[in-house]
C-alpha cells in the first residue's frame, strides 16, 4: 500500500442535526505516524466530528476517505473493522475486573473444543504483561483490579488494548483532562510511541500545551468549521491559543491574569 | 482535576520521561492474591460456623449423617443461591426465584400426573417453561431498563398466585397435588432426581468400617442424597463457566459496567437474559429434585427462598451492585445456612435464633464485602 495515502482524509464534511447544522464543512487529513491534533472550545463541533468518523453517526455531506476509500460506516463496529479505534473519556474499562481481563473484554482468545473450550488466560497474562510492560507499568501483576491503576496508567492500558488488537488510527477523546501532571506526561509520552509504531493519532483536547506537547499538525475547529491547519512549524503556542478561543479576548485576559491562561 | 492551566515545563515535544521503578510497588503477596478472591469471606464464616458448633453442639452433627442433613437443605438452596450469585454477578436481581420453584413445581406435577408424560419429558418441558418465564424476566428488565429488583418482585406475586389458582384448578379445590411420585415410575432417569447416589461407595466404605453401619452390615447412612450431588456439580461448572470462559467474562463486564462492555464488544443483552433463564431453570430443578423426592407438591414451595438465596449469594461475596463475587462463594454460604438452621436443633439453643443469626450474618458479610471491594479497588 502507498505510503503517502493519508490513513483518514475527509473533505466538507457536513452534519446536521434536525435544524441544527453540527458541523459545516470541516476538512482533514491524517498520515501514518502523526499525531494530528484536534483543539476546539465547547461546541466547536468537536465530538461530532469523533463521533462520525468512530461510526456513531453518519455525515449528512462531504467525503469520507479510509486509505484512499470512501467509506460509509453504519455502526462503530464498522469502524473498528476499518482500524479506526476511539478510546472515549469513559475508557470503557471496568474498575472491579482485573486488567487481563479488561484488557481482553468482548476479545478473549479461546483453546479447546466446546463444550470445554476456555479462555486462554495464560497467553492473555503474557499479553497483557508485556503490553504493561511496554507502557512502563511492568512491576504490576495482571490479575490486580483496574481500579488499583492511576487515571493515567488506565488511559495507557485502554490505548494499548486498541493499538493491540489492530487499531491503524487511535481517536484519542480528551485523554488527559481529567489527569495530573506526572500521569499527563506518561499519556503523552505513550501517544508519543504509538505515532511511532506508525500509528495515526486524533488527539482531541482543549488544551493548548497538550496539543503542542505531542502534536505534528493542528486541526483548529471553531463553530463547527475547520479554522485552519498548522504544522508545528508554521504556527507557535500563543498563536494556536487564540486561534483556539477565536479572538483576542482571551489574549487580554491573560495579560491581565499574567499570562497564566 | 482539570489542569487546563498546569505548568508544562516537563512536557518538551517529544516527552522523554525517564523510566521510574516505583518505589511502593512489591511483589504480590500470597495474602493478597487470598485477599482477592471473594469468597473468602464466606470461607472464613463457615470456619468459624464449624467451630462454633462443634463446641456447642451435640457431637451426632459431625457424623456422617448430621452431615448428610446439614447439607440436604443446603444442597436445596444452593443450587437457588449459586444461580442467584451469577445473575447478581451480571449485575440483576430476581426475587420471583421462590415463586418460581412454587409454580415450576405445579407444572412438572401436571405434566406428570395430568398429561400422563414421561418423566423425562416432563422434566425437559419443565425447563422449557421455566427458561421462557426466565427469559421474559430478562427481557422485560432490559427492554424497559426498569431495575430487575421491581420486575422480578412483580412476578414473586404473580407466580405465586398462579401456583395457588392452578393447583386449586389442577386439583379441584386443594393447594396440594399428590401422587406425582407413584405417577413419574421408576428407572434410570428417576434415580438421576430423587433418591440417593453412590450406594456401592458407602456399602463398600462400611463393609470395611471406614462408616457406621447397622448389626446387619447395611451402613446407617446408603447414599448421598442426589441433591447435593447436583449441588456439588452446578457448583463445580457455575465456577468454571465464570473463571474460565468467555461467557465468564462477561457475567463480569455486564455487571461491572454495562455501557464499557458494549463499547467493547460484549453481548451485554444476551449474557443478562441468559442468565434470567439459567436462575429460573435453577429453581425448575430445585422444583423437579424436592416434587420427586416429596412425591407431591404445593403452594408454599419456595417460600422466602428468593431471600435466603440472595443473602447466601452475598455471604458468597456477591456485590449487591453486581460485577464481583463468586458462585463457590454461594456454595459455602448455602453450607452455612444448612449448618445453622439443622445446626441449632443439635444445641441447647432454642432453634428460633436461627432467623437472628441470618440477619446478623448477612449484615456482617456485607460490611465485609464493602471493605474488601475497596482493598481490591484500591478505593480509599
Amino acid at each position: 500500500m502507498d505510503k503517502n495515502v493519508p490513513l483518514i482524509e475527509i473533505r466538507n464534511l457536513v452534519k446536521h442535526f434536525g435544524s441544527v447544522i453540527a458541523l459545516s464543512g470541516v476538512s482533514l487529513t491524517v498520515n501514518r505516524g502523526e499525531v494530528m491534533c484536534l483543539l476546539g472550545d465547547n461546541g466547536a463541533g468537536k465530538s461530532t466530528l469523533i463521533k462520525t468518523l468512530a461510526g456513531v453517526h453518519r455525515p449528512t455531506s462531504g467525503d469520507f476517505l479510509v486509505e484512499g476509500r470512501p467509506v460509509s460506516f453504519s455502526s462503530p463496529r464498522d469502524a473498528l473493522d476499518a482500524g479506526i479505534a476511539t478510546v472515549y473519556q469513559d475508557l470503557a474499562m471496568i474498575p472491579l475486573m482485573s486488567v487481563t481481563r479488561n484488557f481482553f473484554m468482548g476479545r478473549e482468545p479461546v483453546k479447546g473444543v466446546w463444550p470445554f473450550r476456555r479462555v486462554d488466560f495464560e497467553r492473555c497474562d503474557e499479553v497483557t504483561r508485556e503490553e504493561m510492560h511496554r507502557i512502563g507499568i511492568d512491576v504490576r501483576d495482571p490479575h490486580q483490579a483496574v481500579g488499583t491503576l492511576s487515571g493515567g496508567e488506565r488511559q495507557c492500558v485502554a490505548i494499548a488494548r486498541a493499538v493491540y488488537f489492530g487499531a491503524k488510527v487511535l481517536i484519542l477523546d480528551e485523554p488527559t483532562s481529567a489527569l495530573g501532571v506526572a500521569q499527563t506526561s506518561m499519556v503523552l509520552k505513550y501517544i508519543h510511541q504509538v505515532r511511532q509504531k506508525g500509528l495515526g493519532v486524533i488527539f482531541i483536547t482543549h488544551n493548548v500545551r497538550h496539543a503542542y506537547a505531542v502534536g505534528d499538525r493542528f486541526t483548529v475547529l471553531n463553530r463547527g468549521k475547520t479554522l485552519g491547519t498548522y504544522s508545528k512549524t508554521e504556527i507557535q503556542i500563543e498563536e494556536l491559543q487564540n486561534l483556539m478561543a477565536g479572538g483576542k479576548e482571551l489574549q487580554a485576559v491573560s495579560e491581565e491574569l499574567g499570562g497564566m491562561v | 482535576m482539570v489542569n487546563t492551566t498546569q505548568p508544562t515545563a516537563d512536557l518538551s515535544p517529544a516527552p522523554t520521561v525517564k523510566k521510574i521503578q516505583d518505589e511502593r510497588l512489591r511483589e504480590v503477596s500470597l495474602v493478597t492474591k487470598i485477599m482477592r478472591r471473594p469468597e473468602l469471606g464466606a470461607l472464613a464464616g463457615l470456619i468459624l460456623v464449624a467451630i462454633f458448633f462443634f463446641s456447642t453442639a451435640d457431637a451426632s452433627m459431625f457424623t456422617l449423617a448430621g452431615i448428610m442433613n446439614i447439607l440436604s437443605p443446603a444442597a436445596q438452596l444452593g443450587i437457588l443461591a449459586i444461580a442467584a450469585a451469577l445473575l447478581m454477578i451480571g449485575g440483576e436481581f430476581d426475587l420471583s426465584i421462590g415463586s418460581m420453584v412454587a409454580f415450576t413445581g405445579l407444572v412438572f406435577g401436571a405434566f406428570i400426573t395430568l398429561s400422563g408424560w414421561p418423566l423425562l419429558l416432563a422434566i425437559a418441558a419443565t425447563l422449557i417453561v421455566a427458561a421462557v418465564l426466565g427469559g421474559l424476566n430478562g427481557q422485560m428488565v432490559i427492554r424497559t431498563r426498569l431495575p430487575s429488583f421491581i420486575v422480578t418482585l412483580a412476578f414473586l406475586f404473580i407466580l405465586r398466585g398462579l401456583s395457588l389458582v392452578g393447583l386449586k384448578w389442577a386439583t379441584g379445590g386443594s393447594t396440594q397435588m399428590r401422587g406425582i411420585g407413584d405417577q413419574a415410575g421408576e428407572g434410570l432417569i428417576r434415580e438421576l432426581f430423587s433418591g440417593v447416589a453412590f450406594e456401592g461407595v458407602f456399602s463398600w466404605l462400611a463393609a470395611h468400617d471406614v462408616i457406621a453401619k447397622f448389626p446387619n452390615g447395611t451402613p446407617t447412612v446408603t447414599g448421598m442424597p442426589v441433591s447435593i450431588v447436583w449441588f456439588i456439580g452446578f457448583a463445580l461448572l457455575a465456577t468454571w463457566i465464570l473463571l474460565r470462559t468467555r461467557v465468564g467474562n462477561w457475567i463480569f463486564a455486564a455487571g461491572g459496567d454495562p455501557n464499557a462492555a458494549r463499547n467493547s464488544g460484549v453481548p451485554v443483552d444476551r449474557v443478562k437474559t441468559g442468565l434470567f433463564m439459567l436462575t429460573a431453570c435453577a429453581a425448575a430443578l430445585v422444583a423437579i429434585l424436592t416434587v420427586l423426592d416429596a412425591g407431591s407438591t404445593d403452594a408454599r414451595r419456595g417460600f422466602q427462598k428468593e431471600f435466603e438465596a440472595i443473602i447466601a449469594a452475598v455471604i458468597g461475596g456477591c456485590l449487591l451492585t453486581g460485577g464481583y463475587g463468586s458462585a463457590i462463594g454461594a456454595f459455602f454460604g448455602a453450607i452455612i445456612f444448612g449448618m445453622v438452621s439443622i445446626g441449632l436443633t443439635y444445641t441447647r439453643f432454642d432453634s428460633d435464633w436461627f432467623q437472628v443469626f441470618l440477619g446478623a450474618m448477612l449484615l456482617l458479610a456485607v460490611l465485609f464485602n464493602n471493605f474488601i471491594r475497596r482493598k481490591v479497588t484500591g478505593e480509599r
